[in-house]
């Protein structure tokens, strides 16, 4: 059996291939070509060359829309692992219902992006009335409902990779530590932490890019206002590409260079975090 | 084992070949479908309901109607004129927007829907060709209801001396009302004089191109520049009046400042139709909102429009801003045969009888189609008002100058500073900054 696979592996691998090709390299490929073109339709231009990547930075709409994402970014990172790790801590402890929790918190992450936005527009709205705002009078207020509105639909999600990885730590190591009189923040630094570290670097991966990424919240909750303040790098690109005539070039090569930002960021995470995994 | 191999290798062909399949296949076109990607999400229903099956009852031909959502028309019509199915009949918006349109526009010369065009100067075009037809005069004004204003000047404590809406020529006037009438709030049972200052995503049109509209006008007419050239600097030198209206507005409305930003052109037609407000303002397509809206309170003879005061000098000889932004395209791109079909709808909705009657009476277009009489003109309080202020003697209308706005990005901008000024976050003079600054950098942009 091993035999065949090996022997037949190039087909197996094949139609994985052929559709990562259809859905991933082609377009990225074409998306880079396309970033020195000018529009006409969507699906017609001229090549300009690079003046679509000068133009990017005629207004500070694009560097404002990173200096937003990153700070968002920073702080969802932070919160939802945190929130998660604590709820998977707390729901790894065999109290009772365990299982109920852990289906409830994991149920945010079933709805889309579009509805929680609208969901939590109407709540936020809702608390905000009082004082005389909304959500938009304000991009502070955008920013922290972004930030709540994340966390409530990643945390079970990651709390679900928390658990599995704290479930996975073999009972030996956590009894031996016991008997060696660990209290219970050096089994937390010693023994829980470094042995969940590849549940981490999944879930700091996960959320990076989920921030970096994050389109529907964004459009549903404030769409960008007040005025382009609460615009994320994605939305920033869409309304570039879509919003000005004339710009889809510019969107296109906005685009490449998210592409390019988020690939880095990606991957110098996943190389830092992976150097401190370790095997148990 | 070579039986589970060879089941498994057919399983995995059956699935690529789908895969294959499905991206290769085209959208199959019916043989006689014309798609009409429509502008105004608030007639689409009677384009889907009522002029569809009509037509197609008539003429065999499937019409499909496909709206843009409120303020999405340029980026709905870019995605769906890519696709293998293109709309044949599009929208566009003035010279503007046509010039982007320009490579995939049919020339419409040798077209039955040119030969019923009452005023051919009207039609937009590029040289020989004509390429964007007008089917829809609009003005749009300060509608108010009349039940209410009467009730204001008949209160035995006003401190004004005029006695009806109609004497209200001037900003000055309109400011004393106003501020009077909301003092009088409880005794005029209303929540406000304003309907709501809508900001929302989306919703700021009534303000960042209706609204500017007046100082821009007062200002190229001062300048002696032509409607429709290219300005490629503005100094915003009615941006005092501007602001007098502004200020008007979001101090006597209904709906504190704060919470402009979630209210909606919708919701401030409904405050006006559930007469929770005196005034609103929009334009004369808005009838549908407020006898559509459920527990309408205003009887259609109360609904009067009255221009829109700034506090400029002579303002009392400007009437309503009349004007258009509504024009047809049809798509070169599409077959022969589809764009004669297009020919064939558009003049059958503006010619033929039963196309005429759908105009009139559910579209409620005031058309410059020489296909209608006098006696067919709409017959909604709005539309009727416009009339009345077009042929008003010694009042001339205010065009759209705003056409002349370089570029969509300009009025978001605009329409957040305007945004920012109301809740606090900027004063005038940046928004009069935003106003020029965007002009000269979006003028360079486009041209």
């Amino acid at each position: 059996m091993q035999k065949s696979i090996q022997k037949y592996f190039a087909l197996f691998a094949l139609p994985g291939l052929i559709c990562f090709a259809i859905a991933f390299l082609i377009p990225m490929v074409m998306g880079v070509v396309l970033s020195f073109f000018k529009f006409t339709t969507v699906t017609d231009g001229t090549f300009i060359g690079i003046d679509n990547y000068k133009r990017i930075f005629i207004n500070n709409d694009f560097t404002s829309a990173l200096w937003f994402t990153v700070k968002f970014t920073v702080v969802s990172v932070i919160t939802i692992n945190l929130g998660a790790f604590t709820l998977a801590m707390l729901l790894t402890r065999g109290i009772k219902g365990t299982n109920a929790f852990r289906t409830i918190f994991f149920m945010p992450n079933l709805i889309g992006g579009i509805v929680l936005g609208w969901i939590w527009q109407v709540i936020i709205n809702g608390v905000l009335l009082p004082r005389g705002v909304t959500i938009v009078s304000d991009p502070k207020y955008g920013f922290w409902g972004l930030v709540v509105l994340m966390n409530w639909q990643n945390i079970g999600y990651m709390m679900v990779i928390y658990i599995a990885g704290i479930q996975n730590i073999s009972h030996d190591l956590i009894e031996a530590a016991q008997i060696d009189g660990a209290n219970k923040v050096t089994m937390l630094r010693s023994v829980i932490l470094p042995s969940i570290m590849p549940s981490i670097t999944i879930c700091s991966f996960l959320t990076l890019t989920n921030g970096f990424k994050l389109f529907d919240q964004n459009l549903a909750l404030t769409a960008g206002d007040p005025g382009k303040q609460t615009e994320m790098l994605a939305l920033n690109i869409f309304n570039t590409f879509y919003g000005r005539s004339g710009f889809e070039g510019v969107g296109q090569a906005k685009a490449v260079i998210f592409t390019i930002i988020v690939a880095f960021i990606a991957l110098t995470q996943l190389r830092l975090t992976r150097s401190k995994e370790v095997e148990a | 084992m070579k039986k589970s191999l060879l089941i498994a290798l057919l399983i995995v062909s059956v699935a690529m070949s789908s895969v294959l399949f499905a991206a290769g296949a085209q959208e199959a076109t019916p043989a006689k479908e014309v798609y009409f990607l429509n502008f105004k999400p608030e007639i689409a229903d009677v384009y889907e309901t009522k002029i569809a099956p009509a037509f197609e009852k008539e003429t065999g031909i499937k019409l499909k109607v496909v709206t843009a959502a409120s303020g999405t028309y340029a980026q709905t019509l870019k995605s769906e004129i890519a696709k293998s199915n293109p709309p044949v009949i599009f929208q566009t918006n003035g010279p503007v927007g046509l010039a982007e349109s320009k490579n995939y526009t049919a020339d419409l010369k040798n077209t039955e829907f040119y030969k019923i065009l009452s005023d051919k100067t009207m039609a937009l075009g590029d040289g020989e060709k004509v390429l964007a037809i007008p089917y829809a005069v609009e003005g749009y004004g300060i509608i108010y209801n009349d039940a209410i204003m009467r009730k204001y000047f008949a209160l035995p404590n006003k401190a004004v001396s005029i006695k009806s809406a109609d004497e209200i020529t001037n900003f000055a006037t309109l400011k004393a009302v106003v501020e009077d009438m909301t003092k009088n709030k409880g005794a005029l049972g209303i929540q406000g004089v304003f309907a709501s200052t809508s900001l929302a995503a989306g919703n700021q049109w009534r303000w960042q191109t209706h609204l500017v509209n007046v100082p821009l006008y007062f200002e190229v007419r001062d300048a002696n520049i032509a409607m429709g050239s290219k300005v490629p600097e503005i100094k915003f030198s009615y941006s005092a009046n501007m602001k007098n209206i502004w200020d008007l507005y979001l101090n006597n409305s209904s709906t504190a400042v704060g919470l402009l930003g979630a209210k909606s052109v919708d919701d401030s037609m409904a405050e006006f139709a559930l007469g929770q407000v005196a005034m609103v303002q929009n334009g004369n397509w808005g009838a549908g909102q407020i006898l559509g809206v459920k527990g309408n309170k205003v009887s259609d003879a109360d609904i009067k429009f009255m221009p829109i005061y700034t506090g400029a000098a002579g303002e009392e000889k400007y009437g309503l801003n009349v004007g258009t932004e509504n024009y047809l395209c049809i798509n070169s791109n599409a077959s022969v045969e589809q764009q004669k079909m297009a020919d064939q709808f558009l003049t059958w909705l503006f010619a033929s009888e039963t196309g005429k009657q759908f105009v009139k009476n559910d579209l409620m277009f005031i058309t410059p189609f020489n296909t209608f009489k006098d006696s067919e003109l709409p017959t909604d309080p709005l539309a009727k008002d416009v009339i009345r202020w077009m042929n008003k003697s010694g009042v001339s209308s205010i065009p759209w100058a705003f056409s002349m706005i370089p570029s969509e990005e300009w009025k978001n901008q605009f329409g957040a500073a305007l945004a920012d000024y109301s809740v606090g976050r900027k004063n005038w003079a940046e928004v009069e900054k935003v106003a020029v600054d965007a002009w000269k950098t979006e003028f360079k942009l486009t041209n």
